[in-house]
């Protein structure tokens, strides 16, 4: 979907519009880089001496650039467990979110299935009212889910807001498809994967991404279920060495001299690959905001 | 007859039995995870027996003492009641009065330019933030502000002025907090209403210029009626969430000197029920929050209907 302008004339430009415009592009030129600034800081200060850091001379370049801070920071044995569970709680938890949110869109959106407004009100009803935190915590906590990775993918395994949009979604195919496929021999398991699902591998992907992209920044799930050490995520770590000190706090005095260092270097390793992945994603995501948009 | 409805209804079922089958593991996911957690709700009015607790939840609810309201009123008396929620209607009240203009200003803006590679240049960069965790924010957050080092201290004390804790600052918090919320959320919302904008009718704009209508009277009696019912839908949504957003990214930028300002319901709930163990207290205040919030989706949705024709159900 193209977001073009629709009221685009072909009369002529006036004084006081051309001025409008071009104060608008450099406005949205500032907006842009005020957006990007705090990355291109970070990725600087990451690369910079310790004392630059400290003594403010750091702004879009590195200063006295060198790369003793990642060097601590790839050193610290947890950082690469620690990715590698994002990345296990990342695939595993997107696989289980998709699975079940296709399992429960398809169901709901076929008038064979009886009882399905009412399955469907059980759904949506979520979305307006929960048990909130303590009760889900115990919850997790008696199906003995605690310190392990169910507890990471499985408390938040379908997101009504998605299964819902994706339901949309399969109500706008065909049903002369379904039938014709049901002529033919073809199963409800049968139409959905050979038939459905190709056809709607761009909604899949968007909402994969979403997906995906919450998998890899949560943390939260981690603070309340997780107590042991090899099971935490990059986001757990990065909280320990930003936000709570730790890394710092129990290291040498040779750490504690590139403290700022470390810490913006960590930043950048937790978000570098969601920002490489991006630019490329990005229609994706665009997209993925205009089904919402659209009222059903 | 009777028999032959109930033959009916199993030929139904027994034609529908691999969507069943599909539909399952989705039950028992909202079975067991979202309902499961409602009848905890049922601890709340218990004196929440741990031990018992431990081995089972369900035995945990069935064989705690009933306590009645006691941890509703209890909550009620303290004077946590109003500093929670003060802190934690402001800090989205501030967030809402920010965040939906800036947005609807950015999609404004945005849809005026002509290039349409720089608009999707704007675009993609401005829906960056979104994307970067809340861990990470919070992080720049933190470090941008530090007195000794962060940047935004250091062009203050270029300037002359004095270094300042603004992380131990509590009237600096809600600004701290609003600030990085916008720079978070504002390009995700402004794609919400572009595409909104580009679903209006190009007529309406032709009949406007016809009628003498420059561009700030289009914007104000076009585009602007054009997006309402997107505004509303999702204030809506926003109304039910204004007791609980923002508590994880809060429980990151809260400290023990900033908690008079940053101490929101949801970070309440976390310190004395997963932090203290205080189960069936922080769950009375957590169900206190969810019953508001379910109560304000309600009256959003009644109010918009009446007044706007627009609403969620």
């Amino acid at each position: 979907m193209e977001l073009t302008r629709k009221h685009t004339g072909t009369i002529r430009v006036s004084a006081s519009r051309r001025a409008f415009l071009i104060f608008n592009t450099l406005f949205l030129l500032l907006i842009s880089f005020a957006m990007l600034y705090p990355v291109i800081y970070v990725t600087a200060a990451s690369f910079s001496d310790e004392l630059a850091i400290l003594k403010g001379e750091v702004f879009m370049l590195p200063v006295r650039p060198y790369v003793k801070a990642y060097e601590k920071v790839f050193r610290y044995p947890l950082l690469w467990q620690s990715y590698g569970n994002t990345l296990l709680y990342t695939f595993l938890g997107t696989a289980i979110n998709l699975i079940l949110t296709v399992f429960g869109a398809w169901s709901l959106s076929q008038k064979k299935m009886v009882g399905r407004r009412f399955f469907t009100l059980m759904c949506t009803f979520t979305m307006f009212f929960s048990g909130g935190m303590i009760p889900t915590f115990l919850v997790v906590k008696g199906l003995g889910l605690r310190d392990t990775i169910w507890a990471m993918v499985l408390p938040g395994a379908v997101s009504t807001y998605n299964m819902i949009l994706m339901r949309t979604f399969f109500r706008q195919i065909p049903d002369s498809l379904v039938e014709a496929a049901e002529l033919d021999g073809c199963r409800d398991f049968g139409i959905l994967f050979r038939i459905v699902l190709p056809l709607s591998l761009a909604s899949l992907m968007t909402i994969g991404m979403f997906y995906a992209v919450g998998h890899w920044n949560s943390y939260f799930p981690a603070v309340l279920y997780l107590n042991k050490r090899e099971l935490f995520p990059l986001q757990i770590i990065l909280r320990q060495v930003v936000l709570l000190d730790e890394i710092v706090e129990n290291s040498s005095s040779t750490e504690n001299v590139m403290a700022e260092g470390i810490k913006y270097a960590t930043i950048v390793v937790a978000m570098l690959p969601i920002l490489c992945i991006y630019p490329f994603v990005q229609r994706y995501f665009v997209k993925g905001v205009m089904i919402g948009s659209v009222k059903e | 007859m009777n028999k032959s409805r109930g033959a009916r209804l199993r030929r139904r079922l027994w034609a529908g039995r691999y969507l069943y089958l599909m539909f399952l593991p989705v039950l028992l996911y909202y079975i067991i995870f979202r309902y499961g957690p409602m009848l905890g709700l049922a601890i709340s009015f218990e004196k929440y027996n741990l031990l018992k607790g431990n081995k089972n939840l369900i035995t945990g609810i069935l064989e705690s003492p009933w306590v009645g309201f006691k941890h509703f009123e209890s909550f009620f008396n303290s004077i946590f009641l109003w500093r929670l929620l003060r802190n934690t209607l402001l800090i989205n009240l501030y967030d809402l009065l920010f965040n939906f203009p800036a947005a609807i200003m950015l999609a404004l803006l945005i849809n005026e330019l002509q290039s349409r590679r720089f608009k999707k240049a704007v675009q993609t960069i401005t829906y960056m933030p979104y994307f970067i965790s809340s861990v990470v924010i919070a992080s720049m957050v933190v470090q941008f502000l530090s007195p000794s080092s962060g940047i935004v201290n250091n062009v203050i004390a270029a300037f002359g002025g004095e270094r300042q804790y603004f992380m131990v600052q509590p009237e600096s918090f809600r600004t701290i907090y609003t600030m990085m919320n916008l720079w978070k959320n504002v390009g995700y919302n402004s794609i919400i209403f572009l595409a909104a904008i580009s679903g209006i009718n190009g007529e309406l704009y032709e009949a406007c210029r016809v009628d003498g209508g420059g561009y700030l009277r289009q914007m104000w009696h076009i585009t602007l009626p054009g997006i309402a019912s997107t505004i509303v839908v999702l204030m809506i949504m926003r109304l039910g969430h204004v007791l609980d957003a923002g508590y994880e990214t809060i429980l990151l930028l809260k400290n023990n000197t900033n908690q008079e300002t940053s101490e929101v319901i949801g970070t309440f709930v976390y310190r004395r029920g997963i932090e203290k163990g205080e189960y069936s207290y922080a769950t009375a205040v957590g169900m206190f929050q969810s019953v508001i919030g379910f109560g304000l989706v309600i009256f959003a949705n009644w109010l918009s209907r009446r007044y706007s024709e627009t609403s969620l159900w």
